[in-house]
């Protein structure tokens, strides 16, 4: 702060490094625009950093795990340490997996660490996909990261499938014969995909081999690149922030990078990273050594994969026996096709281009930073709502024997009803969410407008009875007024002005149809006029409290000084 | 990057009328801000740092506690502990000291930032991504040019002859996929059983009788030359198919079969591979005589022909035929008459 009178050992390597590296690659001037960058601050904005820092950990653990196991299906008859399985025929993968777990030290620890570490990673992801969907962070400029993030989605959910299946133990062999399955039905040419991928008929010797390379090159490497790009789209385009007093879309509020945030995301890493190696060495995850060997004519019951799997594995447990047979020419099966590529198809395709259907809808092509709360987009937030109850129930089906099992039920009777129900009740769930983002639209108009009830009541000379309301904060009202409404999409000219019919008009009503179903049910905005007449009548009816000796609250802001 | 042209991009990219409610959002500031303990008591901020540097210090205490536990403790010893129960003390204490030695520096670090660091909010203004009008012209100009120079658009044999070459070029890249696995011949329609080849239990390999079968009693089994055939060929893709599960019923349980004396006095085998994805089907339920799939609860009648009575399988399952040879063996009859495991599409 001071002049610099005497200069210590620290300060002239500074000195001699920024020097030292801007002579060379002039990056002084990027730092200098830089190292005061502004990030805003809020517990959902860690979610991100949850996943990035699993991925480095994962990165981490995964390099280790490399040095000893080997990608091979050549059988071995197993002498390690681990008792129970001496003696057996298994595959050198899976003794490998062995030797790290009982053999090497800290080798269980940093195997947990990679399997927790892959689970915090897509649930992670998850969730903070969930956070920028319902505060709508992918509107315009962020289109185009939030279908990088869905991209890093489906990669991270096939990386976590493809590490599952690698240590070739009984659980994670059937989930690749499982695999194989789908691929077999896979029209037309699926016999071929599945002998080409497996090197001839499953198992095969060539399939771990391979998914070793797609495990720890090829997927990790595209999804390197892509984390690259989208945490730079994020440091170009600038954090979103919620609403809030002074906060504006021209504006980012939060704290800057030198020093507070290298601390806090610093020190968040170590927290992410300390939090999985505990959880490591408390709980046991994947004990291959309890499932045996992979062998195709064997099974344990209740076989489940990792959660994010879950719902895929749901789905093919609940579709209908439903196959085409036309005898002496093909076999189609819709029972593994609908479930395990059309739905997940169509789902990360409506995922991906979410923000351009919405667009669509609305006609909104104006740049946001501000963040919208749920409440005030209730079709979105409501179609979110609705999705995850489909998603839900695809999740629960996939422990449905569990749960069967726990609760005492049939697992038949449950697979039928769940049959059901995941038809009927996604709607209802958006119709009830709606409704209640609508209500809560009503309840910030009636707050605008009347401000926060006291809960005192007060009489009138004439006898009439009032309750006294305070006016809202500052804060309060910032968060309440940033919400912005569109004008609605006007109804599409039949022809133009040279009466030229206009192209493609079944598409323009469509739009403006469903233009007018995104916004006829909004609660509208207070306009300035009823906001300065509700003003003026807060503040007369405080006066007259005042005036009658009642004290609203002492720590409230004066009604004369508030907007 | 450059702010310059901020308001030329304000009016170009917003194009949307914002309603009155807009006018009013409320010009208002930050709010007030609270200075902590720490900004205005010494003794709150000399604590403050003690704190920060107990969990530092704390920390280079686990490292050394993790480096000694390493050494220490035998990588095979297993103890008791409360809550996970029995567990490789190795794995449990190296995984308590590097996690809480790392997890104390985060601490550290944040308590470090929230309690010593300045803590007022910063305003920053964001810019605007589109360039001037003039840039992005010139860049659309330049592309359309450098299209021209290079002849790509009015040289139609050049543009023509240069995309058929680019769109043959995958070719290759697909019949080099053609060698990733032998193509499919008939593997999936055969498997090692044929006429005489007599059952054996797995893994102990032995020979089974009628007499070894009791009503109501399920077996595991495979062919007699399994064995042979996997020393040979040194993989498990025999095993895929060939594995079956024989059970025997009195003639009254036994309503239907899939061939007219496919059992021999009641036993009856039926391929153990679900014809949905290809799980091993594991669990039997005597009273019901149904086999249920543990993978997607397909369950199939093993008294009715192995058909499908519930779950996302579409086929019943392929029986074997059975019999005994002249030393009182059980012996296939044939080969399963139809291919075993999930549909493909030439299944037909």
């Amino acid at each position: 702060m001071s002049q610099q009178v005497t200069r210590g050992a620290v300060d002239k390597s500074i000195d001699g490094t920024v020097k030292y590296l801007d002579d060379r690659l002039s990056t002084s001037g990027f730092i200098k625009r830089n190292i005061k960058k502004v990030f805003p601050d809020h517990w959902s904005f860690m979610l991100g950093e949850i996943a990035l820092y699993s991925f480095i950990i994962l990165l981490l653990s995964g390099v280790y795990l490399t040095f000893f196991y080997k990608p091979s299906l050549v059988e071995i008859v197993y002498d390690g340490s681990y008792l129970p399985l001496k003696g057996i025929k298994m595959s050198e993968a899976y003794a490998s997996t062995l030797e790290i777990s009982f053999d090497v030290r800290g080798g269980l620890l940093m195997r947990q660490v990679h399997h927790w570490g892959a689970l915090l990673f897509v649930a992670a992801i998850t969730v903070h996909l969930l956070r920028v969907f319902f505060t709508g962070a992918f509107r315009k400029p962020r289109e185009l990261n939030w279908v990088i993030g869905v991209g890093l989605l489906v990669l991270a959910i096939l990386e976590g499938f493809a590490g599952y299946s690698l240590p070739d133990d009984l659980l994670s062999g059937t989930g690749l014969r499982i695999a194989s399955g789908i691929a077999l039905a896979i029209p037309v040419v699926g016999t071929y995909v599945s002998f080409l991928v497996f090197g001839g008929e499953f198992p095969g010797l060539d399939f771990i081999p391979r998914l070793y390379t797609i495990h720890v090159l090829l997927v990790p490497g595209i999804m390197l690149a892509l984390i690259t790009a989208h945490l730079m789209m994020v440091w170009y385009q600038k954090h979103t922030q919620y609403p809030g007093p002074g906060r504006t879309n021209e504006n980012v509020v939060g704290y800057p990078l030198m020093p507070v945030y290298m601390a806090k995301a610093g020190g968040f890493f170590f927290i992410v990273f300390g939090f999985l190696v505990l959880v490591s060495g408390l709980v046991t995850i994947n004990p291959i050594w309890k499932y045996g060997p992979y062998m195709p004519d064997q099974v344990t019951a209740g076989s489940q994969p990792d959660w994010y799997i879950g719902w895929l594995d749901g789905g093919t447990r609940i579709m209908p026996n439903w196959e085409i047979t036309v005898p002496g020419m093909f076999t189609l099966s819709p029972n593994i096709l609908i479930p395990a590529v059309v739905v997940p198809g169509i789902m990360f395709t409506l995922l991906a281009l979410y923000p351009w259907i919405e667009q669509w809808i609305t006609g909104d092509k104006r740049i946001h930073h501000i963040l919208e709360r749920p409440r005030n987009n209730p079709n979105r937030t409501a179609l979110g709502v609705m999705s995850l109850v489909f998603y839900g129930f695809l999740w629960i089906s996939g422990g449905n024997d569990i749960i069967a099992q726990m609760l005492n039920l049939s697992i038949n009777d449950m697979t039928r009803v769940i049959r059901v129900l995941i038809f009927i009740t996604p709607p209802i769930a958006f119709i009830i969410t709606k409704r209640i983002c609508l209500s809560l639209q009503h309840k910030d108009r009636e707050r605008l407008l009347h401000g926060d009830p006291t809960g005192r009541l007060l009489r009138l000379p004439n006898g009439e009875f009032i309750e006294v309301h305070e006016p809202l904060s500052d804060e309060v009202k910032a968060i309440l007024l940033a919400r912005t409404e569109l004008p609605m999409l006007t109804p599409p000219a039949e022809v133009d002005a040279n009466g030229v019919k206009t192209p493609n008009l079944w598409v323009k009503k469509l739009q403006h149809r469903l233009n007018r179903w995104w916004y006829v049910d909004q609660v509208p905005m207070p306009t300035a006029a009823e906001l300065t007449a509700a003003k003026a009548h807060t503040l007369h009816e405080l006066e007259d409290a005042q005036e009658r000796g009642i004290e609203i609250a002492k720590d409230l802001p004066s009604p004369t000084k508030s907007h | 990057m450059s702010n310059s042209n901020h308001d030329d991009i304000q009016n170009e990219v917003v194009p949307a009328t914002q309603s009155e409610t807009q006018v009013n959002l409320p010009k208002s500031e930050l709010p007030v801000h609270v200075l902590r303990r720490a900004d205005v008591d010494p003794i709150a901020a000399a604590r403050a740092e003690r704190q920060v540097a107990i969990m530092f210090l704390l920390s280079a205490v686990f490292t050394v506690l993790a480096v000694v536990s390493f050494f220490a403790i035998p990588v095979d010893l297993y103890i008791r502990v409360p809550g996970p129960g029995v567990t490789s003390a190795s794995n449990f204490a190296l995984g308590i000291t590097l996690g809480l030695a790392i997890f104390l520096i985060g601490t550290g670090a944040i308590h470090w930032a929230r309690k010593l660091m300045p803590d007022d909010e910063v305003v920053q203004s964001r810019h605007g991504y589109s360039s001037s009008r003039e840039i992005r012209e010139s860049v659309m100009q330049e592309i359309r040019i450098g299209g021209e120079e290079s002849g790509f658009t009015s040289r139609k044999i050049v543009r023509r002859s240069l995309l058929t070459a680019i769109a043959v070029l995958p070719l290759p890249a697909v019949i080099l996929a053609l060698d990733f696995g032998p193509l499919p011949q008939n593997e999936l329609r055969e498997t090692l059983w044929k006429k005489g080849v007599r059952l054996v239990t797995d893994p102990t390999g032995r020979y089974l009788r009628p007499e070894d079968f009791s009503v109501g009693s399920l077996v595991s089994a495979h062919p007699e030359n399994l064995k042979e055939w996997e020393e040979e060929n040194h993989n498990l893709n025999a095993r895929a198919k060939t594995s079956i599960l024989v059970v025997r019923m009195t003639p009254e349980q036994l309503r239907t079969s899939q061939g007219e004396g496919w059992d021999y006095q009641g036993i009856i085998a039926y391929s153990k591979i679900c014809t949905h994805v290809g799980c091993p089907i594991a669990l039997y339920e005597h009273r019901t005589h149904h086999l249920l799939c543990p993978c997607h609860q397909s369950t199939f009648d093993l008294a009715d022909s192995g058909n499908v009575v519930f779950g996302p399988a579409a086929r019943r399952l392929p029986q074997l035929p059975l019999g005994v040879d002249e030393e009182g063996y059980l012996v296939a009859l044939s080969d399963f008459q139809e291919p075993v495991g999930p549909s493909f599409w030439e299944r037909g």
